[in-house]
């Protein structure tokens, strides 16, 4: 049988199989392509963020404006807290990488610790998220929306923003909120304001030194102050709705596009933090049991760390398109 | 497991002694620059305000310093660096080429949008 032929004689060849030309295990190859697809569903969500912000390039909300609280303190603190997150996310992104590196020395010990500090990261980093979007669902001044839309804020004569519950009072209401099991069933309508528009009017006749500042920003991106009469006339003629706070219809911080993208962009990042963190617990227990010791491999480890640290890769764009830019 | 880490950043400039070093390197890095961007975004400082190439200068500092932090994120902690150059650059031009197109369509159509509604007919301040 020596005319067999048992080999195809272009081993070693480049096209003689066993080639590894990217030198990388098929699971890592698969968890880079994945993050390059999720990267371009990201860079979509960002990129439609671009196009409403250049479609009101002139009136968009001043990131610093809206996000200005630190939980427990009382004050303005723009970006403060966001750049806590992002330092935290980084953080648990370097912890990450400990790890990795102790599962490159098989150093059972070391990958579990840092392991366990990568979850607490993460964990901070939702929870600062929730209380993040708790703070911009509740708002803190409050609006009036007009007809066309538009939100009109509250300034005082030096430029500070005035809540509506310093100069409107509350009267008496006989209206409800309508619930799903009274009135029309199955029916119902979100919380009412605190105040109706005619009480917002009232308050503004008998504050004299309150003004209304419009969405539109001037040529140095401070937004338009109107004069007393102006502001006056702007609320009686067309002020329609009172907004406290924001959601997915309304934004006491400026065009609704601007809530919307908050929630989708940050809450659909928010959403990979918390399934890495469910992944990372998973691959924690994994090695506690010591599967990867017995592998005599931590490559498990590398993967979910660069899903990891792609949610971190994420989370710096999100911070300069949200709030920086 | 790829144990040869490619251990200098800045194109050699700074080579640490092990892997584990050069993570806490890459870290204080990644802080410097988060913290300028946190600085210049709460004092906004005038003489950056003015418009280069459309946009303000603030901002081109704002995403430039964005990929420089991606950079660092990407080959370091993510070992892009001890990838093979295929590997890069099927990851990174992909990406890359793709983004630039749907930042490119899209911007230019708000700014689209933008000046129908401005010189356009249709009215929106009321």
């Amino acid at each position: 049988m020596s005319t067999t032929v048992v080999n195809t004689g272009t081993e070693g060849k480049t096209w003689g199989g066993g080639n590894k030309p990217l030198n990388a295990s098929y699971g890592k190859m698969m968890m880079w392509f994945f993050i390059v697809s999720d990267a371009l569903t990201f860079s979509g969500f960002l990129a439609a963020y671009g196009f409403s912000r250049f479609k009101f390039i002139d009136s968009w909300p001043i990131a610093d404006e809206v996000f200005t609280h630190v939980p427990f303190f009382h004050g303005n603190y723009p970006m403060i807290y966001v750049a806590f997150m992002t330092f935290i996310l980084i953080m648990s992104s370097v912890t990450m990488v400990l790890a990795v590196d102790a599962g490159h020395h098989l150093n059972k010990a070391k990958v579990t610790l840092y392991m366990f500090l990568t979850i607490i990261g993460g964990l901070i980093f939702v929870g600062s998220q929730a209380w993040e979007w708790a703070t911009f669902i509740k708002g803190d001044f409050g609006a009036i929306q007009t007809k066309g839309g538009n939100i009109l804020q509250f300034v005082d004569t030096e430029g500070q923003r005035v809540a509506l519950g310093d100069f409107v009072v509350a009267e008496h209401k006989d209206r409800t909120a309508h619930e799903r099991k009274n009135g029309l069933w199955f029916v119902s309508e979100g919380t009412l304001p605190t105040y109706t528009v005619e009480e917002v009017i009232h308050g503004l006749e008998t504050h004299e030194n309150v003004l209304v500042r419009t969405q539109l920003l001037d040529e140095h991106g401070h937004k338009t102050v109107l004069s007393r009469e102006e502001s006056l006339k702007q609320v009686k003629e067309n002020g329609k709705l009172v907004v406290e706070g924001a959601n997915l219809h309304v934004n006491e911080y400026g065009s609704p596009l601007f809530a919307d993208f908050f929630f989708f962009i940050t809450g659909f990042h928010g959403f990979h933090v918390f399934s890495g963190v469910i992944i990372n617990i998973i691959i924690f227990f994994n090695v506690i049991l010591g599967t990867y010791e017995k592998r005599k491999s931590y490559e498990m480890v590398e993967k979910v760390g660069l899903y990891w640290h792609f949610v971190d890769l994420v989370w710096v764009f999100v911070f300069t398109f949200f709030y920086l830019v | 497991m790829a144990h040869a880490h490619k251990l200098e950043i800045f194109r050699g400039l700074i080579k640490f002694k092990s892997n584990t070093q050069k993570i806490w390197g890459v870290l204080i890095f990644l802080t410097i620059v988060t913290a300028i961007e946190v600085i210049l975004g709460i004092y906004k400082p005038e003489v950056l305000m003015g418009k280069v190439l459309g946009m303000k200068g603030l901002n081109w500092i704002f995403i430039i310093l964005t990929i420089v932090k991606a950079y660092y994120i990407t080959w370091d902690f993510m070992h892009m660096r001890d990838e093979t150059k295929a590997l890069q650059r099927m990851v990174v031009w992909t990406a890359v080429f793709l983004i630039l197109y749907l930042i490119f369509i899209l911007l230019e159509e708000g700014g689209y949008v933008f000046d129908v509604y401005k010189d356009g007919y249709v009215k929106r301040d009321f």
